[in-house]
């Protein structure tokens, strides 16, 4: 694998091999020693143009466990937000020898124009690109699911026939984009249920349903719920008429939780909203999986990043 | 210094037939079969195409204010290089072209040059804000003799001052061209609205954005009895709008770019800041609407929007770079893979929609008409026969923003006669101070 950008370009089982070697991941972070000497003098930066504490940190954390050196830069404070151009960034960090680079952007297609542009000749990992994708969020999620349902028999399995139910801002959400493509590629059924405003105004080509009813969609017992954050900027969008009427409408409240199988996972990509997307009892139930996705976010960015930048680079 | 006469040879006009053109006295002196022409520089047209010197309503000089991208100088050799004879320079410069002494040192800057007429097109509003008039009468009255009025790159949104705008060049003959861009409804717009903004997450810029504007301005225009311009129109459902007004009766043109002739918005999916314009490509259906709609005479004319950019604003991230095209050099062969090589328009048509429709829109006297005895010594001779992949070397403009660099394109622009002399001549364009001398000789004896 040259690069990571997005879920949709993964066949299943390049996405079942990197799940895989997640698996062989997550059995080292049960060892007193963590650390695998698997990168050692590679030279992995975190490149947030973006605030993303959680993110970032997992990554770094995936890349020191693999012996890597890791610079983080923050383009906050830093010469980026004097009006230093991504290009010259790129250009910066080659001469400085990346072998990788972990890229958050606010603009959609920022780690694409990295990849292809000829600036740099690291490998490039999408850590969210604006409202386009986030792959290694989507993988850790498809990770969490299959760990839960098959425990240790996981590896070489998708996700067939696995009802999940993705809930909240359609519309402005990577996490969301990365989930479809993977979930449907790994065999998943997918439903989508957000406020007819949070939904792009053409979903034809996704493989996946759209409802705007929640209870409807709950009524049908999936295997996962996910709710997604809705962020501040949206009240003031005319997206809905206030955080109430949409708590009370596409909120996973302590009714609508009760109401579902104990055995339904309960998923957030995090930060949450408590009351609002997502009711107190619900987040920290056992059905919750939220702390597993932390932690199993770690092992799926390492396996991404030792799939990118061991061996030899630049075959496809 | 005398002034070169020509003799051009065995050109195809327009209307198919074969002639001679002798070009002396600031005219075109003679067509038809010419045995010789004493002191004439023949000029070998076999197998060329000779059309009225093109005219382009829509393009973005840069000069005064920004001339890293282009000068009127540098523009003006773009235009000659398509095979333009006349560009209305759009008013978004810094200054704005919101007064008269800004449009007459652009009007001056054009002469001086001497590779193309320049016509200034003066802003609507004060700083293209669309809070109040600029002086429209005073450009209009000044030695720019201004037509055209535009915010173009902005919409003039506000009815009730779109409304005095349009009644208010009445005075003077003049139109008004709209760009057609509700705000509200683009606020942040990346790329064309449907499913593929969805699933490359760029915000979407909607068709009924230009629709809703086109519409609420032919009602507005019928009311006060004025003429309306639309720039730039892009989408099949503003053709529809435009379509049924021109039915209702109402004055109004309308333009398309030939990018929006031949692009369509999956050439976004690379995140490839060539391809990012305003408005956006869009569908396939929305190209196959707007060629359907320039061969049926619904919308009028082929503009470029020439909007040349420094190389930086547009190596970046999508969402960074700036929206625009360079189009001059490129405009004629593209309206000939668009429409004409699939028979939609014939040369005579391409005449129309490239020459004479917009001197006349403009109202641009000296410009657009057709190659006969007598009438102003403005043409271009093109190749057809040769398709050729389109290089660097076919850009004469400051900068390279072509997003048909690579593309194979038909034709190509071999000559070209601007007041009587060459500004382009097999190919290459013609020195600047050897034109600026013929431009100041030229002046001398149009006294």
């Amino acid at each position: 694998m040259r690069h990571l950008l997005s879920t949709r370009e993964l066949t299943r089982d390049e996405a079942v091999a990197l799940l895989d070697i997640a698996e062989d991941m997550a059995a080292v972070q049960q060892r007193e020693v963590k650390k695998l000497p698997t990168l050692r003098g590679k030279t992995v930066v975190n490149l947030f143009f973006e605030d993303s504490t959680r993110t970032r940190i997992s990554f770094e954390a995936a890349a020191k466990r693999l012996s890597a050196d890791v610079i983080n830069f923050s383009a906050k404070g830093s010469s980026v937000s004097k009006g230093e151009s991504l290009k010259d960034t790129a250009q910066t960090l080659q001469a400085m020898g990346a072998d990788g680079v972990v890229i958050r952007h606010h603009a959609s297609g920022a780690p694409y124009t990295l990849a292809t542009s000829g600036w740099i000749d690291a490998g490039v990992v999408n850590a969210g690109d604006g409202t386009h994708e986030h792959p290694t969020q989507a993988l850790l999620d498809a990770f969490t699911m299959r760990s839960r349902l098959h425990g240790t028999a996981s590896r070489g399995k998708g996700l067939d026939g696995v009802r999940v139910v993705i809930v909240g801002d359609i519309l402005h959400s990577r996490v969301a984009r990365s989930n479809v493509w993977l979930l449907a590629t790994l065999g998943a059924d997918v439903t989508l249920v957000a406020p007819p405003t949070l939904v792009p105004v053409d979903t034809t080509g996704w493989p996946a349903s759209v409802v705007y009813d929640l209870d409807d969609a709950l009524a049908g017992s999936p295997d996962v719920v996910m709710m997604l954050r809705i962020q501040a900027e949206r009240m003031h969008g005319a997206f809905f008429p206030n955080s109430r009427e949409y708590a009370r409408t596409w909120g996973l409240d302590d009714a609508r939780f009760s109401q579902l199988p104990t055995t339904t996972m309960v998923m957030h990509p995090g930060p949450m909203n408590r009351g609002l997307e997502i009711s107190a009892l619900a987040a920290d139930s056992a059905q919750s999986t939220v702390r597993e996705q932390v932690a199993n976010g770690v092992s799926v960015r390492m396996a991404a990043l030792y799939l990118l930048l061991s061996g030899e680079r630049g075959e496809a | 210094m005398t002034v070169e006469s020509f003799l051009i040879t065995g050109a195809a006009l327009a209307t198919g037939e074969r002639a001679d053109i002798r070009l002396e006295g600031g005219i075109i002196a003679e067509v038809g079969l010419i045995p010789d022409a004493a002191g004439a520089t023949v000029v070998d047209a076999d197998g060329l195409i000779a059309l009225p010197g093109l005219v382009d309503l829509h393009t973005h000089l840069r000069e005064p204010g920004y001339e890293q991208s282009e000068t009127v100088l540098t523009g003006t050799r773009a235009a000659a290089a398509g095979g333009f004879t006349a560009v209305f320079a759009m008013a978004n410069t810094s200054p704005v072209a919101d007064t008269a002494g800004v449009v007459e040192q652009e009007a001056s800057l054009g002469l001086a040059a001497g590779f193309a007429t320049v016509q200034p097109i003066g802003a609507v509003t004060v700083g293209l804000k669309g809070e109040q008039l600029a002086e429209l009468g005073a450009m209009a009255r000044s030695r720019a003799a201004v037509r055209v009025f535009s915010d173009d790159g902005f919409c003039v949104f506000d009815p009730m001052l779109m409304r005095r705008a349009l009644e208010y060049v009445k005075a003077f003959d003049g139109v008004i061209a709209q760009h057609a861009q509700e705000p509200r409804l683009t606020q942040g717009a990346q790329m064309n609205e449907g499913a593929l903004s969805g699933e490359l997450g760029l915000a979407g810029w909607p068709a009924v954005a230009e629709e809703s504007i086109i519409a609420r301005d032919v009602l507005l225009a019928e009311h006060v009895g004025s003429r309306l311009h639309v720039c730039h129109v892009s989408t099949a459902g503003s053709v529809e709008v435009i379509r049924w007004a021109k039915a209702r009766g109402i004055d109004v043109t309308a333009e398309v770019t030939p990018h929006h002739l031949l692009l369509t918005e999956d050439l976004v999916s690379s995140y490839d800041p060539r391809y990012k314009v305003n408005p956006p490509l869009r569908r396939a259906e929305d190209v196959e609407a707007l060629r359907a709609a320039l061969a049926d005479g619904t919308i009028d004319i082929v503009a470029t929007d020439h909007a040349p950019h420094p190389v930086e604003a547009k190596q970046s991230e999508w969402d960074a770079a700036a929206n625009g095209m360079v189009g001059l050099e490129s405009a004629l062969s593209v309206v000939h893979a668009s429409v004409v090589a699939n028979g939609l328009l014939d040369w005579a048509d391409v005449a129309r929609v490239l020459s004479a429709a917009p001197a006349r829109i403009g109202r641009l006297r000296g410009q657009g008409e057709a190659i006969a005895a007598g009438a102003a010594p403005e043409l271009t001779l093109y190749d057809p026969s040769a398709s050729s992949e389109f290089g660097l070397e076919r850009l004469a403009g400051r900068s390279v923003n072509s997003p048909y660099l690579g593309r194979t394109l038909p034709g190509r622009v071999v000559s070209t006669f601007h007041a009587g002399y060459a500004t382009l001549l097999d190919g290459v364009v013609q020195p600047s101070d050897e034109v600026a001398r013929h431009a100041s000789a030229a002046g001398g004896d149009r006294g």
